[in-house]
């Protein structure tokens, strides 16, 4: 049965017609075309489809649409600043070479973001203790580590 | 002129895009009018199809089409390399089809394809397909293929053997064992790998009608090879009319290489239908249509004389290819691993069986390494046990073998050109402080922990060349790179490469290569890659090729461009052409002050007002086939230091270093990224990752994230990584690869600092991954020996 389902996406209102099933991942990328939430498993594992929900990091593969009903999403496409000035944490894995393919990075921004917000000192074990839902198979999490910790010092600026 | 950019650390000019969420992924291109493919798969490891009945799936809402086997009527995937048996014998190359043809043999095997409208409304549909399987009786075990009644997978190859393949002189071997003064053997296995690139494999194929032609998006490594390989072997196109487009790709390892069963099929099936039909994989799905990786059991022996100098090696190894041949399967553990057993050392003789074998589990071929961390593994392991059983210094046994002049020829093909092993060895020992490593295993052993230490000394060939031998030792395509360079009117500069980047920063890195010789800000410079519309042609990435092979043909672009530019200034300045100078974008006659910058010469190329028009075309834009002469051969030697709970088995690596010889280095951040990378995936293999299947039913065991261990940002260190350099001597850049190297020799230095510390238990073999439990348990049997 298709609902209508509303939201805030990147600060502005959304509304769409999607099956009960539908999964917030799917709103998202097929219907709000946001193509830089990504899918990397079926199994609520790996992180690349982590968006904010209300300030908070949580993976849009694991919840329906309809769940973020009146919700303020924001996806990686939101983080930036209007000018395209890349947010500190962005920054901090452009500058710690923290990417390789850029397939999981959306996911670890956004989670980076999170875990960072009000810890200016994470320390390099609360940061892979804080991956522990993300997985990347090419930079080996060390260069991720680093730039996690320089962006929790930026965001804190 | 601005600051040389070879060397530097620049950051990626490519991350903007994917930190922000504008990266182009396969999945995220949707066509207008798009439908959307599911793939039925056997759910048995072996099985006749006795019918398949698609009247319901086709009644289905939104259904627009249901192919089998039976519509798909095309040729069979091809093996892109042909390997000859010990008997003269053509390897046995059984029909890999796209959709199955009468019986299935993996668990996996693709036997039908629903297209509809949605992705829902497919998959909906692709559960009402029906069909009915004859269960055959299956074989998943590499040891257990040509065992004797063991179930036949192919007519054509008798107990399961796609080929029994060897290299080096047996008999040479056999009488350098003969004077040994001792022998070290180990059995070992390397285990399967399922290679799992975050971004699942998609593809998204359109017909036009309009000019008859195809557009195919994949996720691919190669898009040239994609094509050739399509068009020629599977479905009889002609090649122009046939575009592949291989966006931003999330990681390959090799995974991506290969033609795939879904590639050929969607893009068929877009002319059927006349409509794109996008296939993007679910990750479970994935675990059973990704080609795996490794897959080895080995015996390996190690002669040597009293004083520890290795005399002769013999090893015999039977490989697993999976249920059909993938395009490089049969090269992978023949070419590119027996050829690498001399490792870093004179062993002057060498002999290896590798017996190839058919089962019934996905196909095995080319993963984050290829035969090289196979072949590492099984030479640092032995050469590690062989010091443990020589009493010797693990760092002796290596030195007091070492290569140390070159260019060497090894008894197993290759020859290497330059190498420094002492210097990577002796760096690693200091940075790993190998001589606090006492102390720290007192401190250990205090809190009832086991401490050890493990090196591997690995050597990696890359950039598999040249076409003409690799061609005679059975290639069946062509091994270059091709490149391009196009100076634009008012300076700056597109740069077409047939390497594909997928996370390795080729956008980065290459164009540092170029900004740095044109004298042009990198901002100046573009690298374009992965679409057979824009690039001439390109062999692609795989095999830690990219800046050996596909750099050296930009840099082969860039002399003509040079060449040319040198005759335009020369016209410009009213000098000889032989007076000119080129020095990083400034074209200078010699002995005076008289100087154009490439921007000026490319300005006069395409506004040719004054121009030698009689002599010379206008336009700047050249183009470069380069073929290597030889391989390249990255080496380094890594430390391992691990801390493991006897009463829980528990490994924690403590340290871990590695040193490693790229020969010259473009960027440095980027390689200690890959080196990162490479590393994590070798620790994953020794310490977490291992693919299983149910010896009785052929069923994936590890087919998820919950069975299948990805190795986590708590599983691994931080690294210490540092370089020596001796440059590549064949090619200009004297650049040699590093996209491997953390792979290949990672296993091996892990194992054997596992092996270090149980070595209080007599422990010197256990498998991979050394998972607690197994850990655990062979600390238990060793302490039950022992007892009893
Ligand atoms: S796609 Fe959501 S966790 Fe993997
Ligand atoms: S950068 Fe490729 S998966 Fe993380």
């Amino acid at each position: 049965m298709s609902i209508k389902v509303s939201m805030t996406v990147n600060g502005k209102p959304v509304s769409a017609q999607v099956e009960e099933r539908t999964l917030l991942v799917t709103l998202i990328r097929e219907e709000l075309r946001l193509t830089g939430t990504h899918v990397g498993c079926d199994t609520a594992q790996c992180g690349a489809c982590t968006v904010h929900m209300n300030g908070k990091a949580v993976k849009s593969c694991s919840m329906v649409a309809m769940q973020a009903e009146g919700a303020n999403i924001v996806t990686i496409e939101g983080i930036a600043a209007a000018d395209g000035t890349l947010h500190p944490m962005q920054a901090a894995f452009k500058e710690n070479h923290g990417l390789q393919c850029g397939f999981c990075t959306p996911g670890m921004v956004m989670n980076a973001i999170d875990l960072a917000k009000g810890n200016p000192n994470l320390t390099e074990t609360e940061i892979r203790e804080g991956l522990e839902g993300n997985l990347c198979r090419c930079t080996g999490y060390h260069n991720i580590v680093k730039s996690i910790a320089a962006g929790a010092k930026a965001m804190a600026k | 002129m601005n600051a040389p950019l070879i060397g530097a650390r620049i950051e990626r000019k490519e991350d903007y895009r994917f930190l922000t969420g504008a990266g182009q992924y396969t999945d995220d291109v949707t066509l207008p009018g798009q439908t959307h493919a599911v793939f039925v798969r056997s759910p048995h490891a072996h099985a006749t199809l006795k019918s398949i009945d698609k009247s319901k799936a086709l009644k289905a809402p939104g259904v627009l089409a249901v192919f089998t086997g039976e519509d798909l009527k095309v040729g069979g995937l091809p093996c892109g390399w042909l390997i000859t048996d010990v008997n003269g014998q053509p390897m046995k190359e059984p029909v890999h089809p796209s959709l199955a043809q009468g019986k299935v043999r993996h668990v996996g095997d693709q036997v039908a394809v629903v297209i509809a409208e949605t992705l829902d409304q497919a998959q909906d549909a692709a559960g009402l397909v029906e069909v009915d399987y004859g269960v055959l009786p299956s074989v998943t075990s590499t040891d257990k293929a040509r065992a004797k009644g063991a179930p036949q997978l192919h007519e054509i190859a008798p107990d399961n053997t796609c080929y029994v393949w060897a290299i080096g002189d047996k008999a040479a071997c056999d009488a350098a064992f003969s004077k040994a003064a001792h022998v070290t053997k180990l059995d070992l296995v390397n285990n399967r790998l399922i290679p799992n690139a975050i971004e699942p494999r998609a593809a998204n194929g359109m017909y036009s009608r309009a000019d008859d032609s195809y557009t195919l998006y994949v996720a691919s490594q190669n898009p040239h090879v994609e094509r050739l390989l399509m068009t020629a072997f599977v479905l009889g196109l002609p090649e122009h009319k046939v575009r592949v487009v291989a966006p931003d790709v999330g990681g390959g390892f090799g995974s991506k290489i290969y033609l795939y069963a879904e590639d050929v099929v969607v893009t068929w099936a877009s002319k059927q239908i006349n409509r794109p039909v996008k296939w993007t994989c679910e990750r479970s799905e994935s675990f059973v249509s990704d080609a795996h990786g490794r897959d080895h059991v080995t015996t390996v022996e190690l002669a040597m004389d009293k004083d520890g100098k290795f005399l002769g090696m013999r090893v015999k190894t039977t490989a697993n290819v999976g249920a059909y041949l993938s395009t490089f399967a049969s090269c992978v553990p023949t070419i590119l691993y027996a050829t690498l057993l001399a490792g870093q050392y004179t062993t002057p003789v060498i002999h290896c069986e590798v017996t190839a074998v058919f089962t019934n589990t996905v196909p095995v071929d080319a993963y984050r390494g290829a035969g090289r961390p196979e072949a590492t593994y099984v030479v640092e392991r032995v050469v590690e046990q062989a010091a443990r059983e020589m009493k010797l210094d693990p760092a002796e046994i290596r030195r007091r073998n070492f290569i140390k002049t070159f260019p060497y020829q090894t008894p197993v093909a290759l020859m290497y050109d330059t190498g420094d092993y002492e210097a990577t060895l002796s760096a690693a020992i200091k940075m790993a402080d190998v001589a606090g490593f006492p102390a720290r295993r007192k401190a250990s052993e205090a809190k009832g922990k086991l401490r050890g230490l493990g090196y591997a000394a690995y050597i990696e060939a890359c950039g598999i060349a040249p076409s003409n031998i690799a061609g005679a030792l059975g290639a069946r395509a062509g091994l270059f790179e091709a490149g391009e360079v196009r100076m634009h009117p008012t300076g700056s500069c597109t740069v077409f490469t047939g390497s594909h980047s997928h996370g390795q920063g080729h956008e980065t890195t290459f164009a540092q290569v170029v900004a740095d010789r044109l004298g042009l800000p990198i901002e100046s410079v573009d690298i374009v890659h992965g679409d057979t519309s824009k690039i001439l042609f390109g062999m692609g990435t795989y095999g830690s090729r990219s800046i050996a092979v596909g750099g050296t043909a930009i840099y082969k672009a860039l002399d003509k461009i040079i060449a040319k530019g040198k005759k335009i200034a020369a016209h410009l300045m009213e000098a000889a052409e032989t007076d000119i100078e080129y020095d990083r974008g400034v074209f200078k006659v010699a002995g005076t002050d008289k100087q154009k910058t490439i921007g000026e010469v490319s300005f006069a190329a395409y506004v040719p007002h004054n121009y030698p028009l009689d002599k010379l075309e206008p336009g700047l834009n050249e183009n470069a086939f380069y073929d290597p002469t030889n391989f390249t051969f990255p080496a380094g030697s890594y430390v391992c230091e691990v801390e493991i709970d006897p009463d829980t088995g528990v490994t924690k690596i403590e340290k871990f270093t590695a040193v490693d010889d790229f020969g010259n280095i473009i960027n440095p951040m980027i390689v200690e990224g890959q080196v990162h990378g490479g590393l994590t995936q070798g620790i994953g293999q020794a310490l977490l990752e291992g693919c299983k299947y149910d010896p009785e039913s052929g069923q994936l065991i590890t087919g998820s994230y919950m069975d299948y261990t990805m190795p986590r940002a708590d599983d691994v260190p931080n690294y210490q990584v540092d370089t020596r350099v001796t440059a590549c001597t064949h090619n200009p850049l004297g650049v040699k690869g590093c996209g491997e190297a953390g792979a290949i020799g990672a296993p091996a230095a892990l194992m054997n600092a596992i092996t270090d510390a149980l070595q209080v238990y007599g422990i010197n073999d256990l498998p991979m991954p050394a998972s607690p439990q197994t850990v655990w348990k062979t600390i238990q049997n060793a302490k039950q020996k022992k007892a009893a």
